[in-house]
């Protein structure tokens, strides 16, 4: 038999602020955190909104003393992971070498825990690449690559490349938390987080675990993330003066995704070992699935029409569950706003669930937050914790004009949930779904 | 009851090397002792610390696949993995089954790096955007400058993901399916994941392995300021030098490696060769520093021993070790001291050796290639070479089969890969006897 699977700690980092209270409350409150981008001249772009995060937000603040000079080789990506683990612990009342105090023992023995963090694509921070490679100008003004070699690369820190690598998400979580057990860092766009937990899941019901850091982490708030997601041909071109409505997933008016920036980070614990130590549990996670979709006609980058692989994995999910999709009373999707990939969803919820579809809160935090890239769909995990801890169905917006057999604009409202489907896809195609049950 | 854990074997393999691209030329190289490491024509490296690299050479992937249009404008990474994984799937057999084979049930696991960066628009569109009184790009100088000089294609295929997704169209791969980058271990991982993904029949096939190419001016640029380079410039052919008294850092390869691995029972009922049995798997993390690895190697002794167990053997049972042996001061003495404190008296009675002497390191790929050499070396009964082993090292006592092959009795074998960052994994294979 194998263990089953609790989460007891939420941690995320969104526009709408930092911790799992910050996150929920704005959502109830139905704030937005979209908006024309401050950390750059987004004027360029046909797009120029974005969901940054709180200008306050400190990494320093989120890790021990005797770790904040690490802090200086961390990538953007990388601070916001370590701040959504760190919110993560807490919120499970764990000590780890992170925030143990003096003479404290920490919950777990090092090598029982692990971290599972998903990643994007690491832009470079582009002032300072470009301070160095100002340098290797030739007569010309163009860029010399003999001189580059003989001296402009020397303007570089030495340790400029361990800041790109997408294992740091993971490597220094694991390094504050003395996180000796199994680490993975996947790197498939949007799934990455919820493929992410997906995989600690696995990992603590073989035993290899008691408890795992899981989820991803993202930022797109830079001009070359940025141009990257212009690139996928999916950011919205048509609501830059309407940033609250611009976001629409299911909507027949959708237009297009904002893309963002955030962390979502859980711990995930073995059923056994939280009982024990008496800790407080959000949600069972019952079932998980993975899937690929394969839309040669439009390489990858768009779902086919049936959204056939979110189907699949969305079934192995329910399978592992052993519930059947009557059992599902709220349903957290990807909802990213483009009409492509709404419809690609909207007809493979239609054909997990039919009619009954019309009556099961469809909900998305991308109007609210972004297409976090990485972190996102780790980020919804946690939505679907909270929501099943507090039988509370999030609002839905922008949703004038739901797609058909959906429901459309609703508020927050509390009611009776059993099981929450959490589910998403995203460029070049993977899929993953999970069912959560009450705790 | 649980019914009893399905063994899972290999029953394909392919790799895109710098020593060729087709399993037996590549073998019989290694088994010469050849070096794949040249001086660095892909971009003009002549004044940088590194000139030299280990590349992949006279290779085009469109001769691999059905329809080339669906992967034009790839990334060397997806390239390589394309070949690779086409050459694995051809042995496997697999193709024969045609319709019968449901491909929601043929997962991919990937440990393959990003694409390749297009690096003289991008340096362009960075100095077009720069104010030198600032020293900082200005947004919209430099979105005009980018829209105008990189274009979509090149951009989207340097997500990670891509080589997946390509993998995924060209064999219709509807299955679980994931890329994992954890730095130097990462293919080593993504075979050790497949095989928890088939024993828990989650899929009834699994593609795995890695592909990666950071030989471009940032990526030379970034391992150089490192100073984890080789930096033997006069002798590229001698630079990798693992083991030896005066290795003088890695040297950057290319390539990919991919393998087709299933259940016993899957690859019996359809008559499939069988090359080796995948039979353990460990997973650790340093939790150290990002820039060294713990002393006594700490989590490299945790992933060999976890992959030693889940297989079910001791540790008298390892006859070879294909090493991490990266050639770096580093990481050779404590990957040498990790296996003798876990090995004990029996770490001077196995063999250990590195194919990274001859390919170079191939950083997300490097786990795929040393197991396909370790399937090889089971088959054949013989062990690969660690070349350009000239002065021993006293901090490196092992048997590391210098210069020259071995013929041996080959059971069981580790394959160690440990990343940049401290995430380690092993893989524990054992022989077929057919």
């Amino acid at each position: 038999m194998s263990k089953r699977v609790v989460i007891t700690g939420l941690g995320t980092v969104t526009g709408l602020g930092v911790g799992i209270d910050a996150l929920w409350g704005g959502l109830l409150e139905q704030r937005r955190a979209v908006s024309p981008i401050r950390a750059f001249d987004a004027g360029g772009f046909a797009c120029s909104l974005g969901c940054e995060l709180p200008e306050d937000f400190k990494v320093s603040q989120f890790v021990p003393k005797t770790y904040r000079k690490a802090t200086k080789v961390m990538a953007r990506d990388t601070e916001i992971a370590v701040a959504s683990a760190d919110l993560a612990a807490r919120d499970a009342g764990l000590f780890t070498r992170g925030n143990a105090g003096e003479g404290q023992a920490v919950t777990y023995a090092p090598e029982r825990v692990g971290a599972h963090i998903g990643a994007g694509l690491i832009a470079a921070e582009l002032n300072e690449l470009t301070s160095a490679l100002v340098n290797a100008k030739g007569d010309d003004g163009k860029f010399d690559y003999h001189k580059w070699g003989r001296e402009g690369m020397g303007h570089l820190t030495p340790l400029w490349l361990l800041k790109y690598l997408p294992n740091m998400l993971a490597c220094h979580v694991t390094i504050v938390h003395d996180a000796q057990g199994p680490s993975n860092t996947i790197t498939c766009n949007e799934p990455s987080g919820l493929l992410s937990i997906g995989e600690s899941l696995r990992v603590i019901q073989r035993g290899q675990a008691d408890m795992c850091f899981c989820g991803g982490a993202d930022s797109k708030m830079n001009p070359m993330g940025f141009l990257r997601e212009v690139y996928s041909g999916r950011l919205t071109t048509t609501m830059n003066d309407n940033p609250s409505q611009a976001v629409r997933p299911f909507d027949a008016q959708a237009s297009g995704a904002v893309p963002g920036e955030g962390g979502g980070i859980v711990t995930l614990e073995s059923e056994e070992t939280a009982k024990a130590r008496n800790a407080s549990v959000y949600a069972c996670v019952l079932g998980f699935g993975a899937s690929q979709t394969v839309n040669p006609g439009k390489r990858n980058l768009f779902p086919d029409e049936h959204g056939r692989g979110m189907v699949s994995a969305m079934s192995a999910a329910l399978r592992e569950a052993t519930i059947s999709h009557d059992a599902i009373d709220l349903i957290v999707a990807f909802g990213c706003g483009h009409p492509d990939y709404d419809k690609a969803e909207h007809a493979a919820l239609c054909s997990i669930f039919s009619d009954r579809l019309a009556a099961i809160p469809v909900v998305a935090v991308r109007p609210f937050i972004g297409n976090c890239g990485a972190g996102g769909s780790a980020i919804d995990l946690c939505v679907a914790a909270k929501a099943i801890k507090e039988q509370t169905f999030p609002p839905s917006i922008n949703r004038d004009h739901p797609l058909p057999g959906m429901l459309g604009n609703a508020p927050a409202r509390q009611s009776d949930i059993r099981h929450v489907l959490v589910c998403t896809t995203g460029l070049g195609g993977q899929n993953a779904a999970l069912v959560l049950g009450r705790a | 009851m649980a019914s009893p854990t399905p063994r899972i074997v290999v029953t394909g393999l392919g790799w895109v090397t710098p020593l060729g691209h087709d399993i037996e030329t590549v073998w019989q190289r290694m088994m010469r002792g050849e070096s794949g490491v040249s001086a660095t024509t892909r971009f003009d490296a002549s004044t940088f610390p590194t000139t030299f690299s280990a590349q992949v050479k006279d290779y085009d992937f469109r001769s691999c696949v059905k329809d080339p249009a669906i992967h034009e404008g790839v990334g060397h990474n997806t390239a390589y993995a394309l070949g690779a994984a086409a050459q694995a799937w051809k042995l496997s057999g697999l193709e024969k089954l045609g319709n019968s084979f449901d491909r929601t049930r043929l997962g991919i696991y990937l440990g393959s790096g990003e694409g390749s960066l297009d690096f003289d628009n991008y340096v362009a569109a960075n100095l077009a955007g720069f104010d030198d009184a600032t020293q900082t790009i200005q947004g919209k100088a430099w979105a005009r400058a980018a829209t105008a000089l990189m274009t979509p294609v090149r951009e989207v295929e340097q997500e990670p993901n891509m080589p997946l997704s390509h993998l995924a169209m060209e064999f219709d791969a509807q299955g679980p399916a994931y890329n994992c980058l954890t730095a130097c271990a990462a293919s080593t991982q993504a075979i050790g994941e497949a095989m928890m993904i088939l024993q828990r029949g989650d899929a009834d096939v699994m593609l795995c392995g890695g592909a990666h190419s950071m030989i471009h001016p940032l990526g030379v640029t970034g391992f150089n300021r490192l100073t984890a380079l080789s930096t033997r410039n006069s002798e590229p052919t001698k630079a990798s030098r693992p083991f030896s008294a005066d290795r003088g850092g890695f040297v950057l390869g290319e390539g990919a490696g991919m393998i087709v691995i299933e259940s016993l029972d899957h690859a019996q009922k359809r008559g499939a060769h069988i090359f080796a049995e995948i039979a353990g798997y460990g997973s650790s993390a340093d939790a150290y520093r990002i820039t060294d690895m713990h002393p006594e190697g700490r989590g490299p002794m945790a992933s060999m021993r976890q992959a030693v167990r889940n297989a079910g053997l001791s540790i008298e049972d390892i006859d070879y070790i294909a090493a991490h042996g990266t050639g770096t001061h580093e990481n050779d003495s404590t990957e040498t001291r990790a296996i003798k404190n876990l090995f004990g008296d029996h770490a001077k009675k196995l063999a250990v050796s590195s194919v990274k002497s001859m390919f170079g390191h191939l950083i997300a790929a490097a786990g795929a290639v040393q197991l396909i050499a370790c399937c090889l070396a089971m088959r054949d009964q013989t062990a690969p070479p660690t070349i350009n082993l000239d002065n021993p090292d006293p901090e490196c006592d092992l048997d590391y089969i210098p210069h020259k092959p071995r013929k041996m009795t080959i059971n069981a074998c580790l394959s160690n890969s440990f990343g940049f960052g401290g995430q380690n994994d092993s893989l524990a294979l054992r022989r077929w006897n057919t």
